[in-house]
């Protein structure tokens, strides 16, 4: 890990600044700290952070692009005809990645030489058996471009990490020098320091704009490649899911898009009434001491983990609805409607347990928002409680429930572990709530685990189901996020 | 004297009494409301601890194992390259006669042949044998006790998850088995203890479920926490810092306040893809590894920090800044010196309480390929431990849930009790914190 | 009956509405009114002056029981309408209210059209068999609450869109919609600018021709000028209690001079 003992040496050389720093400028005012335009430490954490942020920045960025530039390089290596039927570059590059990390360890076990393995000819040697000997299993023998590119994917990747070594020494190495020339005792370093931190603060905040950039840009790269690769109209209004290793897959959102909305309607349908209600009363009802335990412990509900959730679904309240609705003469109701465990109602029974308190605790917010004058003036005129919850309170409450509901169903719609494990794995239109059904989220994670390739449309298609739930939820809780704003602002 | 309302205030109208009938029914609803909600919770829990506490439970044959030397050592020299040429297979004699030799001494009749009964044990115990064997070869050729697992059908049957009627069509055990299993437990051979090894060990494969742990995945989970919390504290606090106290009031100040409370709402799985299309793909960091998870829980678990500090630095009072202020320190001084001290119990209270969401999380595991994936060895250094593939305890939870023997399900719903655990210390120190620190200003 | 009495003693004087005997009212520990007596005479208006915490209001609340919403308020003694305790057990507070209508501090319109809000009362206790009667009874709330001019072309838009002086109006309209014997007002005038003050304050005047109206107010000038009898409340006893002009003009307790005067306030 030469990164981890570049970082560490940086590390080293700031600490080693602040106290150099700090101590020149104290020497600089002949020991008597009084004479220093800042307090002393703020010389030393100067130096420090010329030192390292810049430096850490460098490295940083040297880490993104070298990947990049190197894929470029050994891939143009490749010859267009070598890349065989039903593989592609991508596939290739992998492989020459594997070959080359192959090589590496077999540097660093000593079964090669430095030499040997840049010389290495697969023309000569059987390259795959030598590799297998250190526990580098590949697929197929080494073809020669593949190797002849590894081997310049290793030469490319040694140069790189000594050429950022070095520039990255360097410019620690300068901005120490630089900082620790200015440290006089006239030198303004207080300013200087609290800029920094600044920027580096202004940094920070602007990582979360960075991360929502990675999500739309990272999606849409590998959307675009998959609308290459299959045609959107199929895609938007196809109306069948049906994946395939044939070339030919169907890959239509509908029928997923049914099944995420089916089951969050069914978890609405519980969470909502059952939420709600518990809302009115716990902020119109309760007293003081039910209102502290009945709270906290509804909430725990919230704080459970989804694969808990996810494991009732599977193991519990399926088989329960199967005794209910399925095993024919030997099950409780004597039907059989129900085959097996996973189905829309089991998901969206257990998902809907699940925004029980996520339901609440919003509820009961924007019910205490509302203005107690408006109760007192509805009791006033000899109103029950009930008729003031009802007939005051709910109204002036609407549009801050409703935003609680959307943001409800834009959990409920992202909300991926219950629906891998209860509702089922077969895409389709039905309104029989005991049928399985899958879900946008349970489509990805099926399309995005195991063995995936990524030049497939069977796999990219995922990128295309994440990006419209991204653009699904994010338009979900924009607006709900409007309207409970919205509301907020009428009582404040 | 005539009342505008007719009769007296003591007397209920017809229509008072229907309106408080309505309102006892409405608050009868509300309170069914919350039963429910509390029912569910405590349907939750005792499904959780009737299903998995029996995982902490695994059930143990005690054997006295004699170690032949010409199976074992045939040279007799004791040399430890010869010792590792026998493979487990090379052991399984030896465990069939002291099966044997103990339904022998005990004198219980059956008609099963040795491997049958020696069928009893799990598949693990020969590579058991074979550890003890390499690690102390001096024992060869002596009688040794061991403590054997027994395999996953025996511990069913004891703990009653397989009956006599569930093993008809079943080929791991037969009813003769079973009848042996009777005799064995009546000679206290064959008794279910406490299980270490299922908190702390690592996980097996398919044919093994007696045999697998949460030890080494709950490491997984450790060393991703350490990455969430180095990264996502330093760098929530700073954007807190920044938005609370030094943004000016401007579009992008805006468009960053919007972008974090959106990201708070993104669905987990989104960061996943997130983390498979930039930290796999394209900066080819390895699959597996807790590293990668770490930096993806770090992004989903920024907002929630972000948004729990801002709330504490709001809670501090202007004062306290205009104080320093006025006592001729900077801006930034006030913020790190005053504002920020005093601010911390509440950032730490949302750290706790932000880490334990990232602890349970799965989704986003499940496409960075921590799933699908036998954790059975415990890293061996932190840089192993960041980079080399492993589990996380939700990801194991799911992995066994997968499985098909349903001896997995027991320790999956054990799995979630080690996991609860965690979330419960951590959510009771985060509400000890908040009551201990808390001021109101 | 105390109404007797009150009929004998003077021709002035109205009969007794409500009539308080040694009330004590308790929030938790704090002993917030102390053994009260007060009769309230009908078509009077009759105004609770005293200075800040003196437990005006709260008294006020007592006469429709809106204490009741309060877990930890506690009341002893009884207070009688028309000769009936409306702390007996077996009143109901909600039928109670009726009967007691309240306008608040803060104009609170419900977030809903004017006509509904008028018309909330008397649907929830049934005072109309049609929509015909209702439309009758709105007209006439609204044509006493003294705002039906400046609003009959908009019944069906939000009285939250009234101006402050025209909510508390409306207020005033709703509360008298389910025909009240007695209208209690904690300090009505406390959030309106002088222009709207004046309007209620002359509302309140015409109000007096049919109901027996209970007035809490902090202005003494107001007290002065809308009321007939004048109660001065100081720390949670009654003080003095007796025709308006003689409590401005000749107090009898020292206190009630003081305050008056603004040595305590």
């Amino acid at each position: 890990m030469p990164t981890f003992w570049l970082v560490l040496a940086l590390i080293a050389l700031s600490v080693a600044g602040f106290f150099l720093g700090r101590n020149r400028a104290l020497v600089s005012a002949g020991g008597n700290s009084k004479d220093l335009h800042s307090l002393p430490s703020y010389y030393g954490h100067n130096v420090a952070l010329s030192a390292l942020v810049p430096a850490l920045a460098l490295l940083a960025i040297w880490l993104l692009v070298q990947p990049m530039i190197i894929d470029q390089r050994v891939s143009s290596m490749i010859p267009e005809e070598t890349i065989s039927e039903g593989s592609t570059i991508g596939l290739v590059m992998s492989d020459v990645r594997r070959v080359a990390e192959g090589l590496d360890l077999a540097v660093a076990e000593g079964a090669m030489t430095q030499e040997q393995a840049r010389n290495l000819r697969s023309e000569f040697s059987d390259v795959r058996g030598r590799l297998g000997e250190i526990g580098v299993a590949l697929g197929a023998d080494v073809r020669p471009e593949v190797l002849r590119a590894a081997q310049t994917y290793r030469t490319l990747s040694n140069t790189g990490n000594i050429a950022m070594t070095v520039m990255v020494a360097l410019v620690a190495l300068g901005g120490f020098g630089w900082s620790y020339g200015r440290t006089h005792k006239d030198f303004r370093a207080r300013n200087v320091v609290e800029q920094g931190i600044l920027a580096l603060l202004i940094l920070a905040a602007s990582l979360a704009i960075l991360t929502t950039i990675g999500i739309v840009l990272s999606m849409l790269f590998e959307t675009r490649n998959f609308f290459s690769l299959h045609s959107w109209t199929d895609f938007f209004f196809g109306g069948t899911w049906a994946p395939n290793f044939r070339g030919d897959s169907d890959l239509s959102i509908l029928p997923l898009l049914w099944g995420t909305l089916y089951i969050s309607v069914i978890a609405l349908l519980v969470a909502v009434p059952i939420g709600l209600f518990a809302a009115i009363y716990l902020s119109e009802y309760a007293s003081k001491t039910t209102r502290s335990f009945a709270k906290p412990l509804l909430e725990i509900l919230a704080g459970i983990p989804t694969i808990v959730y996810g494991l009732f679904a599977l193991l519990t309240v399926g088989p329960a609805l199967v005794r209910f609705f399925g095993q024919g003469e030997n099950g409780i109701l004597g039907v059989e409607w129900m085959s097996g465990a996973t189905s829309v109602l089991t998901a969206g029974v257990v998902m809907g347990i699940m925004l029980i308190p996520f339901v609440s605790s919003l509820s009961d917010d924007i019910i205490n928002a509302v203005p107690q004058a408006m109760r007192d003036g509805s009791l006033g005129l000899g109103a029950t409680r009930s008729e003031t919850v009802r007939q005051v309170v709910m109204p002036a409450a609407l549009p801050g429930i409703v935003g609680a509901v959307l943001l409800a169903a834009s959990r409920a719609i992202g909300e991926t572990m219950i629906v891998v494990m209860g509702a089922g794995a077969i895409a389709k239109f039905s309104l029989n709530p005991l049928d399985s059904m899958t879900t946008i989220t349970t489509r990805i994670v099926s399309q995005l685990t195991g063995d995936t390739d990524f030049a497939s449309p069977e796999t990219l298609v995922a990128f295309a189901l994440g990006l419209t739930l991204f653009v699904l939820t994010l338009g979900l809780n924009v607006l709900a996020l409007y309207i409970v704003r919205k509301y907020r602002e009428q009582y404040d | 004297m005539p009342r505008k309302h007719g009769n007296s205030l003591l007397e209920l109208t017809d229509r008072t009494k229907r309106r408080n009938a309505a309102e006892a029914r409405f608050k009868a609803y509300g309170i069914a409301a919350i039963a429910v909600g509390l029912l569910m919770l405590v349907v939750l829990v005792t499904t959780i601890f009737s299903k998995g506490l029996g995982a902490f439970q695994q059930t143990f044959i005690t054997l006295q194992v004699e170690l032949l030397e010409e199976k074992l050592d045939k040279n007799g020299n004791r040399d430890l390259d010869d010792i590792k040429k026998v493979t487990t297979f090379g052991y399984a004699p030896i465990i069939r006669n002291a099966v044997e030799t103990k339904v022998t001494e005990l004198g219980v009749e059956t008609p099963l042949k040795g491997k049958d009964m020696a069928g009893l044990l799990s598949k693990d115990a020969a590579a058991t044998l074979r550890e003890f064997v390499i690690a102390n070869p001096d024992e060869i050729g002596k009688t040794v006790e061991f403590r054997f697992l027994a395999q996953s059908r025996v511990d069913g049957y004891l703990k009653g998850r397989v009956s006599r009627d569930s093993i008809e069509n079943d080929k791991n055990i037969s009813a003769e088995q079973l009848d042996l299993v009777d005799a064995l437990v009546a000679a206290d051979v064959i008794e279910k203890t406490f299980n270490l090894d299922f908190i702390l060990g690592a996980d097996a494969s398919d044919a093994r479920p007696e045999a697998a742990g949460m030890g080494v995945s709950m490491l997984g989970s450790l060393f991703m926490m350490f990455v969430v919390l180095a990264l996502a504290l330093p760098i929530g606090v700073a954007a807190s810092i920044y938005l609370e106290e030094f943004a000016p009031q401007n579009w992008l100040t805006d468009i960053i306040e919007v972008n974090i409370s959106n990201l708070a709402a993104v669905p987990s799985i989104v960061f996943g893809i997130l983390g498979l299309a930039v930290f796999i793909n394209y900066m080819h960091l390895p699959t597996s590894a807790p590293l990668v998870g770490g930096l993806v829980l770090t992004l989903m678990t920024l907002p929630t920090i972000i948004i729990s500090t801002r709330a504490s630095l709001k809670a501090v009072p202007p004062s306290i800044r205009d104080a320093a202020l006025g006592v001729g320190a900077s801006k930034m001084q006030a913020v790190f010196h005053h504002v920020l001290p005093l601010a911390a119990p509440g950032i730490l209270t949302g750290t706790i309480i932000g880490l334990a969401q990232a602890l349970g999380e799965t989704a986003p595991l499940l496409l960075i390929g921590m799933v699908g994936f036998i954790a059975s060895n415990a890293p061996d250094s932190i840089a192993s431990g960041l980079l080399s593939p492993n589990s996380a305890m939700p990801a194991q939870i799911y992995e066994w849930a997968k499985r098909a023997d349903p001896a997995f399900y027991e320790r999956a719903w054990g799995g979630i009790i080690i996991l609860l655990v965690f979330l419960i210390t951590m959510n009771t120190l985060a509400v000890i914190l908040r009551r201990r620190f808390e001021r109101r200003w | 009956m105390n109404d007797m009495t009150a009929m004998d003693s003077t021709v002035e004087t109205q009969r007794t509405k409500i009539a308080a005997n040694s009330v004590n009212v308790y929030y938790g520990d704090s002993h917030a009114i102390k053994d009260v007596n007060v009769e309230i005479e009908d078509k009077t208006v009759t105004a609770f002056i005293g200075p800040s915490g003196c437990g005006k209001s709260t008294f006020l609340r007592c006469l429709n029981r809106m204490n009741d919403t309060i877990d930890i308020c506690r009341v002893t003694g009884d207070i009688l309408l028309e000769g009936e305790d409306i702390y007996d057990k077996r009143v109901d507070p909600v039928q109670l209210r009726a009967q007691v209508g309240m306008v608040f501090q803060k104009p609170n319109p419900f977030p809903k059209s004017i006509y509904d809000n008028v018309a909330y009362g008397p649907r929830i206790h049934g005072l109309a068999k049609n929509k015909a009667e209702l439309d009758e009874i709105v007209e006439k709330s609204l044509r006493r609450g003294a705002i039906w001019d400046e609003v009959k072309d908009r019944l069906h838009s939000p009285g939250t869109g009234l101006s402050g002086g025209q909510q508390q109006r409306l207020c005033i309209a709703r509360a008298v919609a389910t025909e009240p014997e007695v209208l209690l007002m904690d300090e009505p005038c406390s959030a309106l600018d002088p222009i709207a003050t004046a309007q209620v304050e002359e509302l309140i005047d015409e109000l007096r021709e049919n109901y027996s109206v209970v007035i809490v107010t902090h202005s003494m000038q107001q007290a002065a000028r809308v009321s007939q009898k004048t109660a001065f409340f100081h720390l949670g006893n009654l003080v003095e209690f007796g025709p308006t002009g003689q409590i401005f003009t000749n107090p009898e307790d020292p206190r009630t001079e003081s305050y008056i005067t603004g040595r305590i306030g």
